[in-house]
């Protein structure tokens, strides 16, 4: 069976590196399994679990707050995301830096504090999931 | 023996400050050591999102992204300038800012107007005191910082360079060189020129999900954020070696200043012994 070339990177840290078999990953319009010689793709992450069987046949599972997955058909790039993203969020984000600026005081209105919420609360419930998953399998 | 209990308090003066320059240069030091770390871990992720970046401006694409479009009249930069939040680091925020100065000269005189994005408690200062527009601002982002702080001041700066405020978008960074030197310069960020290294024969394209305007926006925002961080992260390990640097050569400076003016005690100590003796002596042969 052939292999392929796999990076899990996030802008602090190398997280992953190493030739494997397959993946499969929470991209943007569902769930894709990668294997070799896949024609070249590009799509954002979901916050989730990356699931990868390495050369070994070992399984790795590691957990992404989202990012980007590129496919070559030799080499797939995953650029994990540290931060929690989402629109309103970065917007949010901007305008504290811009109040900052201003030197005014900071006023939260609801609704940023809605979409943090709900981000956190996919990057929670996907941790759960994965969580669920190492547990069955160490049953 | 006049002068001798001044020149003690000097002395003692200098040791204590010798000894605190002595506690910041270690303190930088190791502190060096986990910049430096912290820089080679953001390496590959800079590496990669560049080498993708690289791979869609040479795919065959129908949608050519505003970030990479060049604009024909400059009327405004953005600039983003990374700073230290603290001093006592050397020459490494003024070098900086000696450059970006040049720099806002040489646009004056083209009256190009200048928006300014200032990272580091030293840069805010700095620009204040200047009277330019100060459109974003984030400080004390510690020694490890994380790209979740600095997001919003880089979405400010791209939303206007999207909206057409300004038309180039510069980031003025303290390269590292090694510990001993840093070199401070300024790149062009917008609009990008992505490598064209690994040029493919044939016309390819990606398969976008869920379509290319989306990802490609998504991933040029990442790109710059990748490249800002990457510069600040960078700017970290400078500021720990140039105060470490700065620390080392202020406790060398110390101990020279105490040796000269032990020198300077004892010539006075001795000089005050003689002049007893030859007064005793004087004394003796009157009598």
């Amino acid at each position: 069976m052939s292999t392929m070339h796999l990076d899990i990177v996030s802008a602090e840290e190398e997280i992953f590196s190493g030739t494997v078999k397959n993946l499969s990953a929470a991209a943007m319009m569902g769930e894709v399994g990668i294997f070799p010689k896949h024609t070249p793709m590009i799509t954002p992450l979901k916050p989730g679990e990356i699931k990868v069987i390495t050369e070994n046949d070992e399984e790795m599972l590691f957990f992404i707050s989202g990012g980007v997955l590129e496919v070559q058909p030799e080499v797939v790039t995953v650029l994990a995301d540290t931060a929690i993203r989402g629109e309103d969020l970065d917007e949010a984000k901007a305008a504290e830096a811009k109040k900052r600026a201003e030197e005014a005081l900071a006023d939260k209105s609801d609704n940023i504090d809605a979409a943090k919420a709900l981000a956190e609360l996919a990057q929670a419930a996907a941790q759960l999931k994965m969580i669920e998953t190492l547990r069955k399998k160490s049953k | 023996m006049s002068g001798g209990k001044e020149i003690k308090g000097q002395i003692s003066s200098i040791k204590n400050t010798q000894k605190i320059t002595k506690a910041m240069e270690m303190v930088a030091a190791s502190k060096m050591k986990k910049a430096q770390m912290r820089m080679a871990a953001a390496r590959p992720y800079a590496k990669m999102i560049k080498n993708v970046v690289g791979h869609l401006a040479s795919a065959h694409q129908e949608y050519r992204h505003p970030f990479l479009v060049k604009r024909e009249s400059v009327k405004r930069v953005g600039l983003i300038i990374i700073s230290t939040d603290r001093g006592l680091c050397g020459g490494l925020n003024t070098n900086l800012f000696k450059e970006v100065l040049k720099k806002v000269n040489d646009w004056n005189n083209q009256s190009i107007e200048v928006d300014v994005c200032a990272i580091g408690s030293k840069a805010e200062k700095f620009f204040k005191r200047l009277n330019v527009n100060l459109v974003a601002q984030v400080s004390h982002l510690g020694d490890s910082p994380e790209i979740n702080d600095v997001i919003g001041s880089i979405k400010i700066m791209l939303d206007n360079f999207t909206d057409g405020n300004i038309d180039e978008l510069y980031l003025a960074e303290n390269k590292f060189i090694n510990t001993m030197s840093q070199e401070p310069g300024i790149i062009h960020l917008l609009p990008t020129e992505p490598n064209k290294e690994d040029e493919f024969s044939h016309h390819w394209d990606y398969i976008y999900e869920p379509d290319s305007k989306s990802v490609i926006d998504n991933l040029l925002v990442r790109y710059i954020e990748s490249l800002v961080y990457q510069g600040i992260v960078e700017n970290v390990a400078c500021e720990m070696s140039a105060r470490m640097v700065a620390m080392k050569s202020a406790s060398d400076n110390a101990s020279n200043l105490i040796d000269e003016l032990q020198l300077i005690y004892n010539k006075a100590r001795q000089a005050s012994i003689t002049q007893e003796l030859s007064e005793i002596v004087a004394g003796a042969a009157a009598v």
